[in-house]
């Protein structure tokens, strides 16, 4: 009999976890536990030089963990994945598997503001430089490579600029450079759009937003394709032997999983930023929704969208599953469909009449519309980013991430449709 | 393609594992694999004549030049060769009687294939023996690799 390939909806709640070995429980243990017995001295050598599969530290791994990473590993359609603490750290993780000190990133401009200070400011102490290129032109990520770069960095859907990633496009010129595209994937989520299959080498998720969806809980994860060649000649950390594991190589011995497998090993083991087994069994327990979620997200931010695009006290309106979308076409190329149009997730962005004041008006008004920096909750969220998200960032820097003074950012719950409007409506018109 | 039903007849019904290209070095992917296997109640028979000539025994087992001099009978050929060196090794996997013939990660030698499956052996292409005996009976599970295993049932240990 064929291997089944099941669909997204059924990964969503079966991936990675089968009943417990040990006592057949259904559902998901918490293996609240720092760290596992070893059967004997030569198992635990085996373990510490990696010759067997197995726990030893929760630090390392955690079956708990281990499930979390599995799903959203196949949800994806990778070869393996990794959770951490938050989305920042799963990407700090990926970048710094990667790169050392004299290397050079291609990012997307149009980036979380986080993300734009992890590569501006913080990785820079570090000898590892950053350009940043317009995130809709694959063009510009080809002109900006030099013989040092070492990863190429992009969000598939903008935050909050709701820029498009041509994933295909800049995977191109990356590989064409041979190093690897890694894409932030956190606004579409795994179900709408999966990067890898579009030829993105390595997928982080920012897990506390539509793969929790219930806004309890921070978490992260990375996640790899298996297929980048890290033995082309720029990646002596991934082919040469480990001088914290007594001289493993580890593309050699772990092929396509050996990237996640030297993440784990040396990064997350050195660095320590380990999901906690409650918060990956949290998260856990919004994935088993996520389908069903983001289904009504989108049906939803539709809705909203064409509303506020039809309302006389807004300016203008951003977003991408919306026909005027300037990159309308390629959502519709890279995205799930929902009910028949592109499915774009729940975020968009839009201008109050008036710029800044109303703006802020707006969003003191709302009365089920919550006021907070966080996105992909079951609730609709509503933020002003230039004052808040990115008010780190230099003007010109808020603008090259899509940050304009009267920006509205609005991340459409799953209320009544009627209900959203209405508190649309009603807190416009204060 | 191997499919998840005949990795797992193949892995519960072999007892004694032929591997060919067995290094003595213990950070060599061949000496993890073996020894990994060892570790589950596989009877281990290296093959390499490099070793074979000067020391006599890797992971406690007396070490062998060919597959032919093995003086019992073996259930699979695991192979850690070149690709091109491959066919004269499935001729002697054939000749000793063995059931099945497994290529690791990157070897893939079509003609070696071709010819153990017409002697009705079980032919395994591009896959880790290690790999695959821990994403079927648990241990990969453990480190967020995608198992593809997708299933109502507890794991099974191998019978």
């Amino acid at each position: 009999m064929a291997d089944r390939q099941f669909q997204p909806e059924t990964l969503a709640i079966h991936s990675g976890q089968v009943p417990d070995s040990a006592t057949g429980a259904r559902a998901l243990p918490i293996y609240q536990t720092t760290s596992f017995v070893f059967d004997s001295a030569d198992h635990a050598a085996s373990l510490f030089n990696l010759q067997t599969f197995g726990n030893v530290y929760s630090r390392l791994s955690n079956p708990t963990v281990a499930a979390l990473e599995e799903r959203v590993a196949a949800l994806e359609g990778g070869r393996a994945g990794l959770a951490s603490a938050s989305g920042m750290a799963s990407e700090a993780m990926a970048l710094m598997t990667i790169l050392q000190q004299g290397d050079h990133v291609v990012a997307a401009g149009a980036l979380y503001g986080g993300s734009v200070t992890m590569l501006a400011i913080s990785l820079k102490r570090f000898g590892i430089t950053t350009t940043f290129v317009d995130a809709t032109k694959p063009e510009d990520f080809a002109a900006a490579m030099r013989p040092n770069t070492r990863a190429v960095f992009a969000e598939s859907l903008g935050n909050p600029s709701l820029t498009v990633l041509d994933i295909a496009a800049v995977a191109e010129v990356a590989h064409s450079h041979g190093v690897p595209l890694i894409v932030d994937n956190t606004v579409p989520s795994p179900f709408l759009c999966n990067p890898l299959a579009h030829g993105a080498d390595i997928v982080v998720h920012s897990a506390t937003k539509y793969l929790g969806g219930h806004g309890t809980t921070l978490g992260g994860v990375l996640v790899e394709s298996g297929r980048f060649p890290w033995d082309n000649g720029k990646f002596p950390g991934m082919t040469e032997p480990s001088a914290g594991y007594h001289g493993v190589k580890f593309f050699e011995t772990f092929g396509d999983f050996g990237f996640t497998m030297r993440a784990r090993m040396e990064v997350l083991r050195v660095y320590g930023s380990a999901l906690s087994p409650f918060s990956a069994w949290q998260i856990l327990q919004g994935v088993e929704s996520l389908h069903v979620r983001m289904e009504r997200h989108c049906t939803n931010a539709r809705k909203v969208a064409q509303f506020l695009n039809d309302h006389p006290r807004v300016a203008w309106v951003n977003y991408p599953g919306m026909p005027e979308h300037p990159q309308y076409d390629l959502v519709h190329k890279q995205m799930r469909s929902v009910d028949g149009a592109p499915g774009a997730s729940g975020l968009l962005a839009f201008g109050v009449k008036g710029g800044m004041d109303a703006g802020v008006r707006f969003i003191e008004a709302a009365q089920i519309m919550s006021h907070l920096a966080n996105i992909g909750d079951t609730r609709t969220l509503i933020i002003h980013p230039a004052s808040t998200t990115h008010r780190q960032l230099e003007e010109k820097q808020q603008l090259d991430a899509g940050v304009l003074p009267d920006m509205v950012r609005m991340s459409v719950g799953i209320e009544h449709i009627d209900d959203i409007l209405w508190d649309i409506d009603q807190a416009l018109s204060a | 393609m191997n499919t998840i039903e005949q990795l797992r007849r193949v892995l519960d019904k072999s007892q004694t594992i032929a591997v060919v290209g067995l290094s003595a070095e213990w950070h060599r992917p061949s000496f993890f694999a073996a020894k990994y296997m060892q570790e589950h109640g596989y009877r281990i028979v290296p093959v390499n004549p490099r070793y074979a000539k000067t020391s006599s025994e890797i992971l406690g087992e007396h070490c062998y030049a060919e597959l032919t001099e093995i003086p019992f009978a073996v259930d699979m050929v695991d192979v850690f060769r070149r690709t091109e060196d491959v066919l004269s090794i499935a001729s002697q996997a054939v000749q000793i009687g063995a059931k099945c013939f497994w290529q690791q990660i990157s070897v893939i030698n079509l003609e070696a294939d071709t010819m153990v499956r017409a002697a009705g052996m079980d032919s395994v292409m591009d896959r880790c023996v290690k790999i695959e005996h821990a994403r079927l009976f648990g241990g990969l599970n453990l480190v967020g690799v995608n198992t593809g295993i997708v299933s109502a049932k507890r794991l099974r240990t191998r019978s």
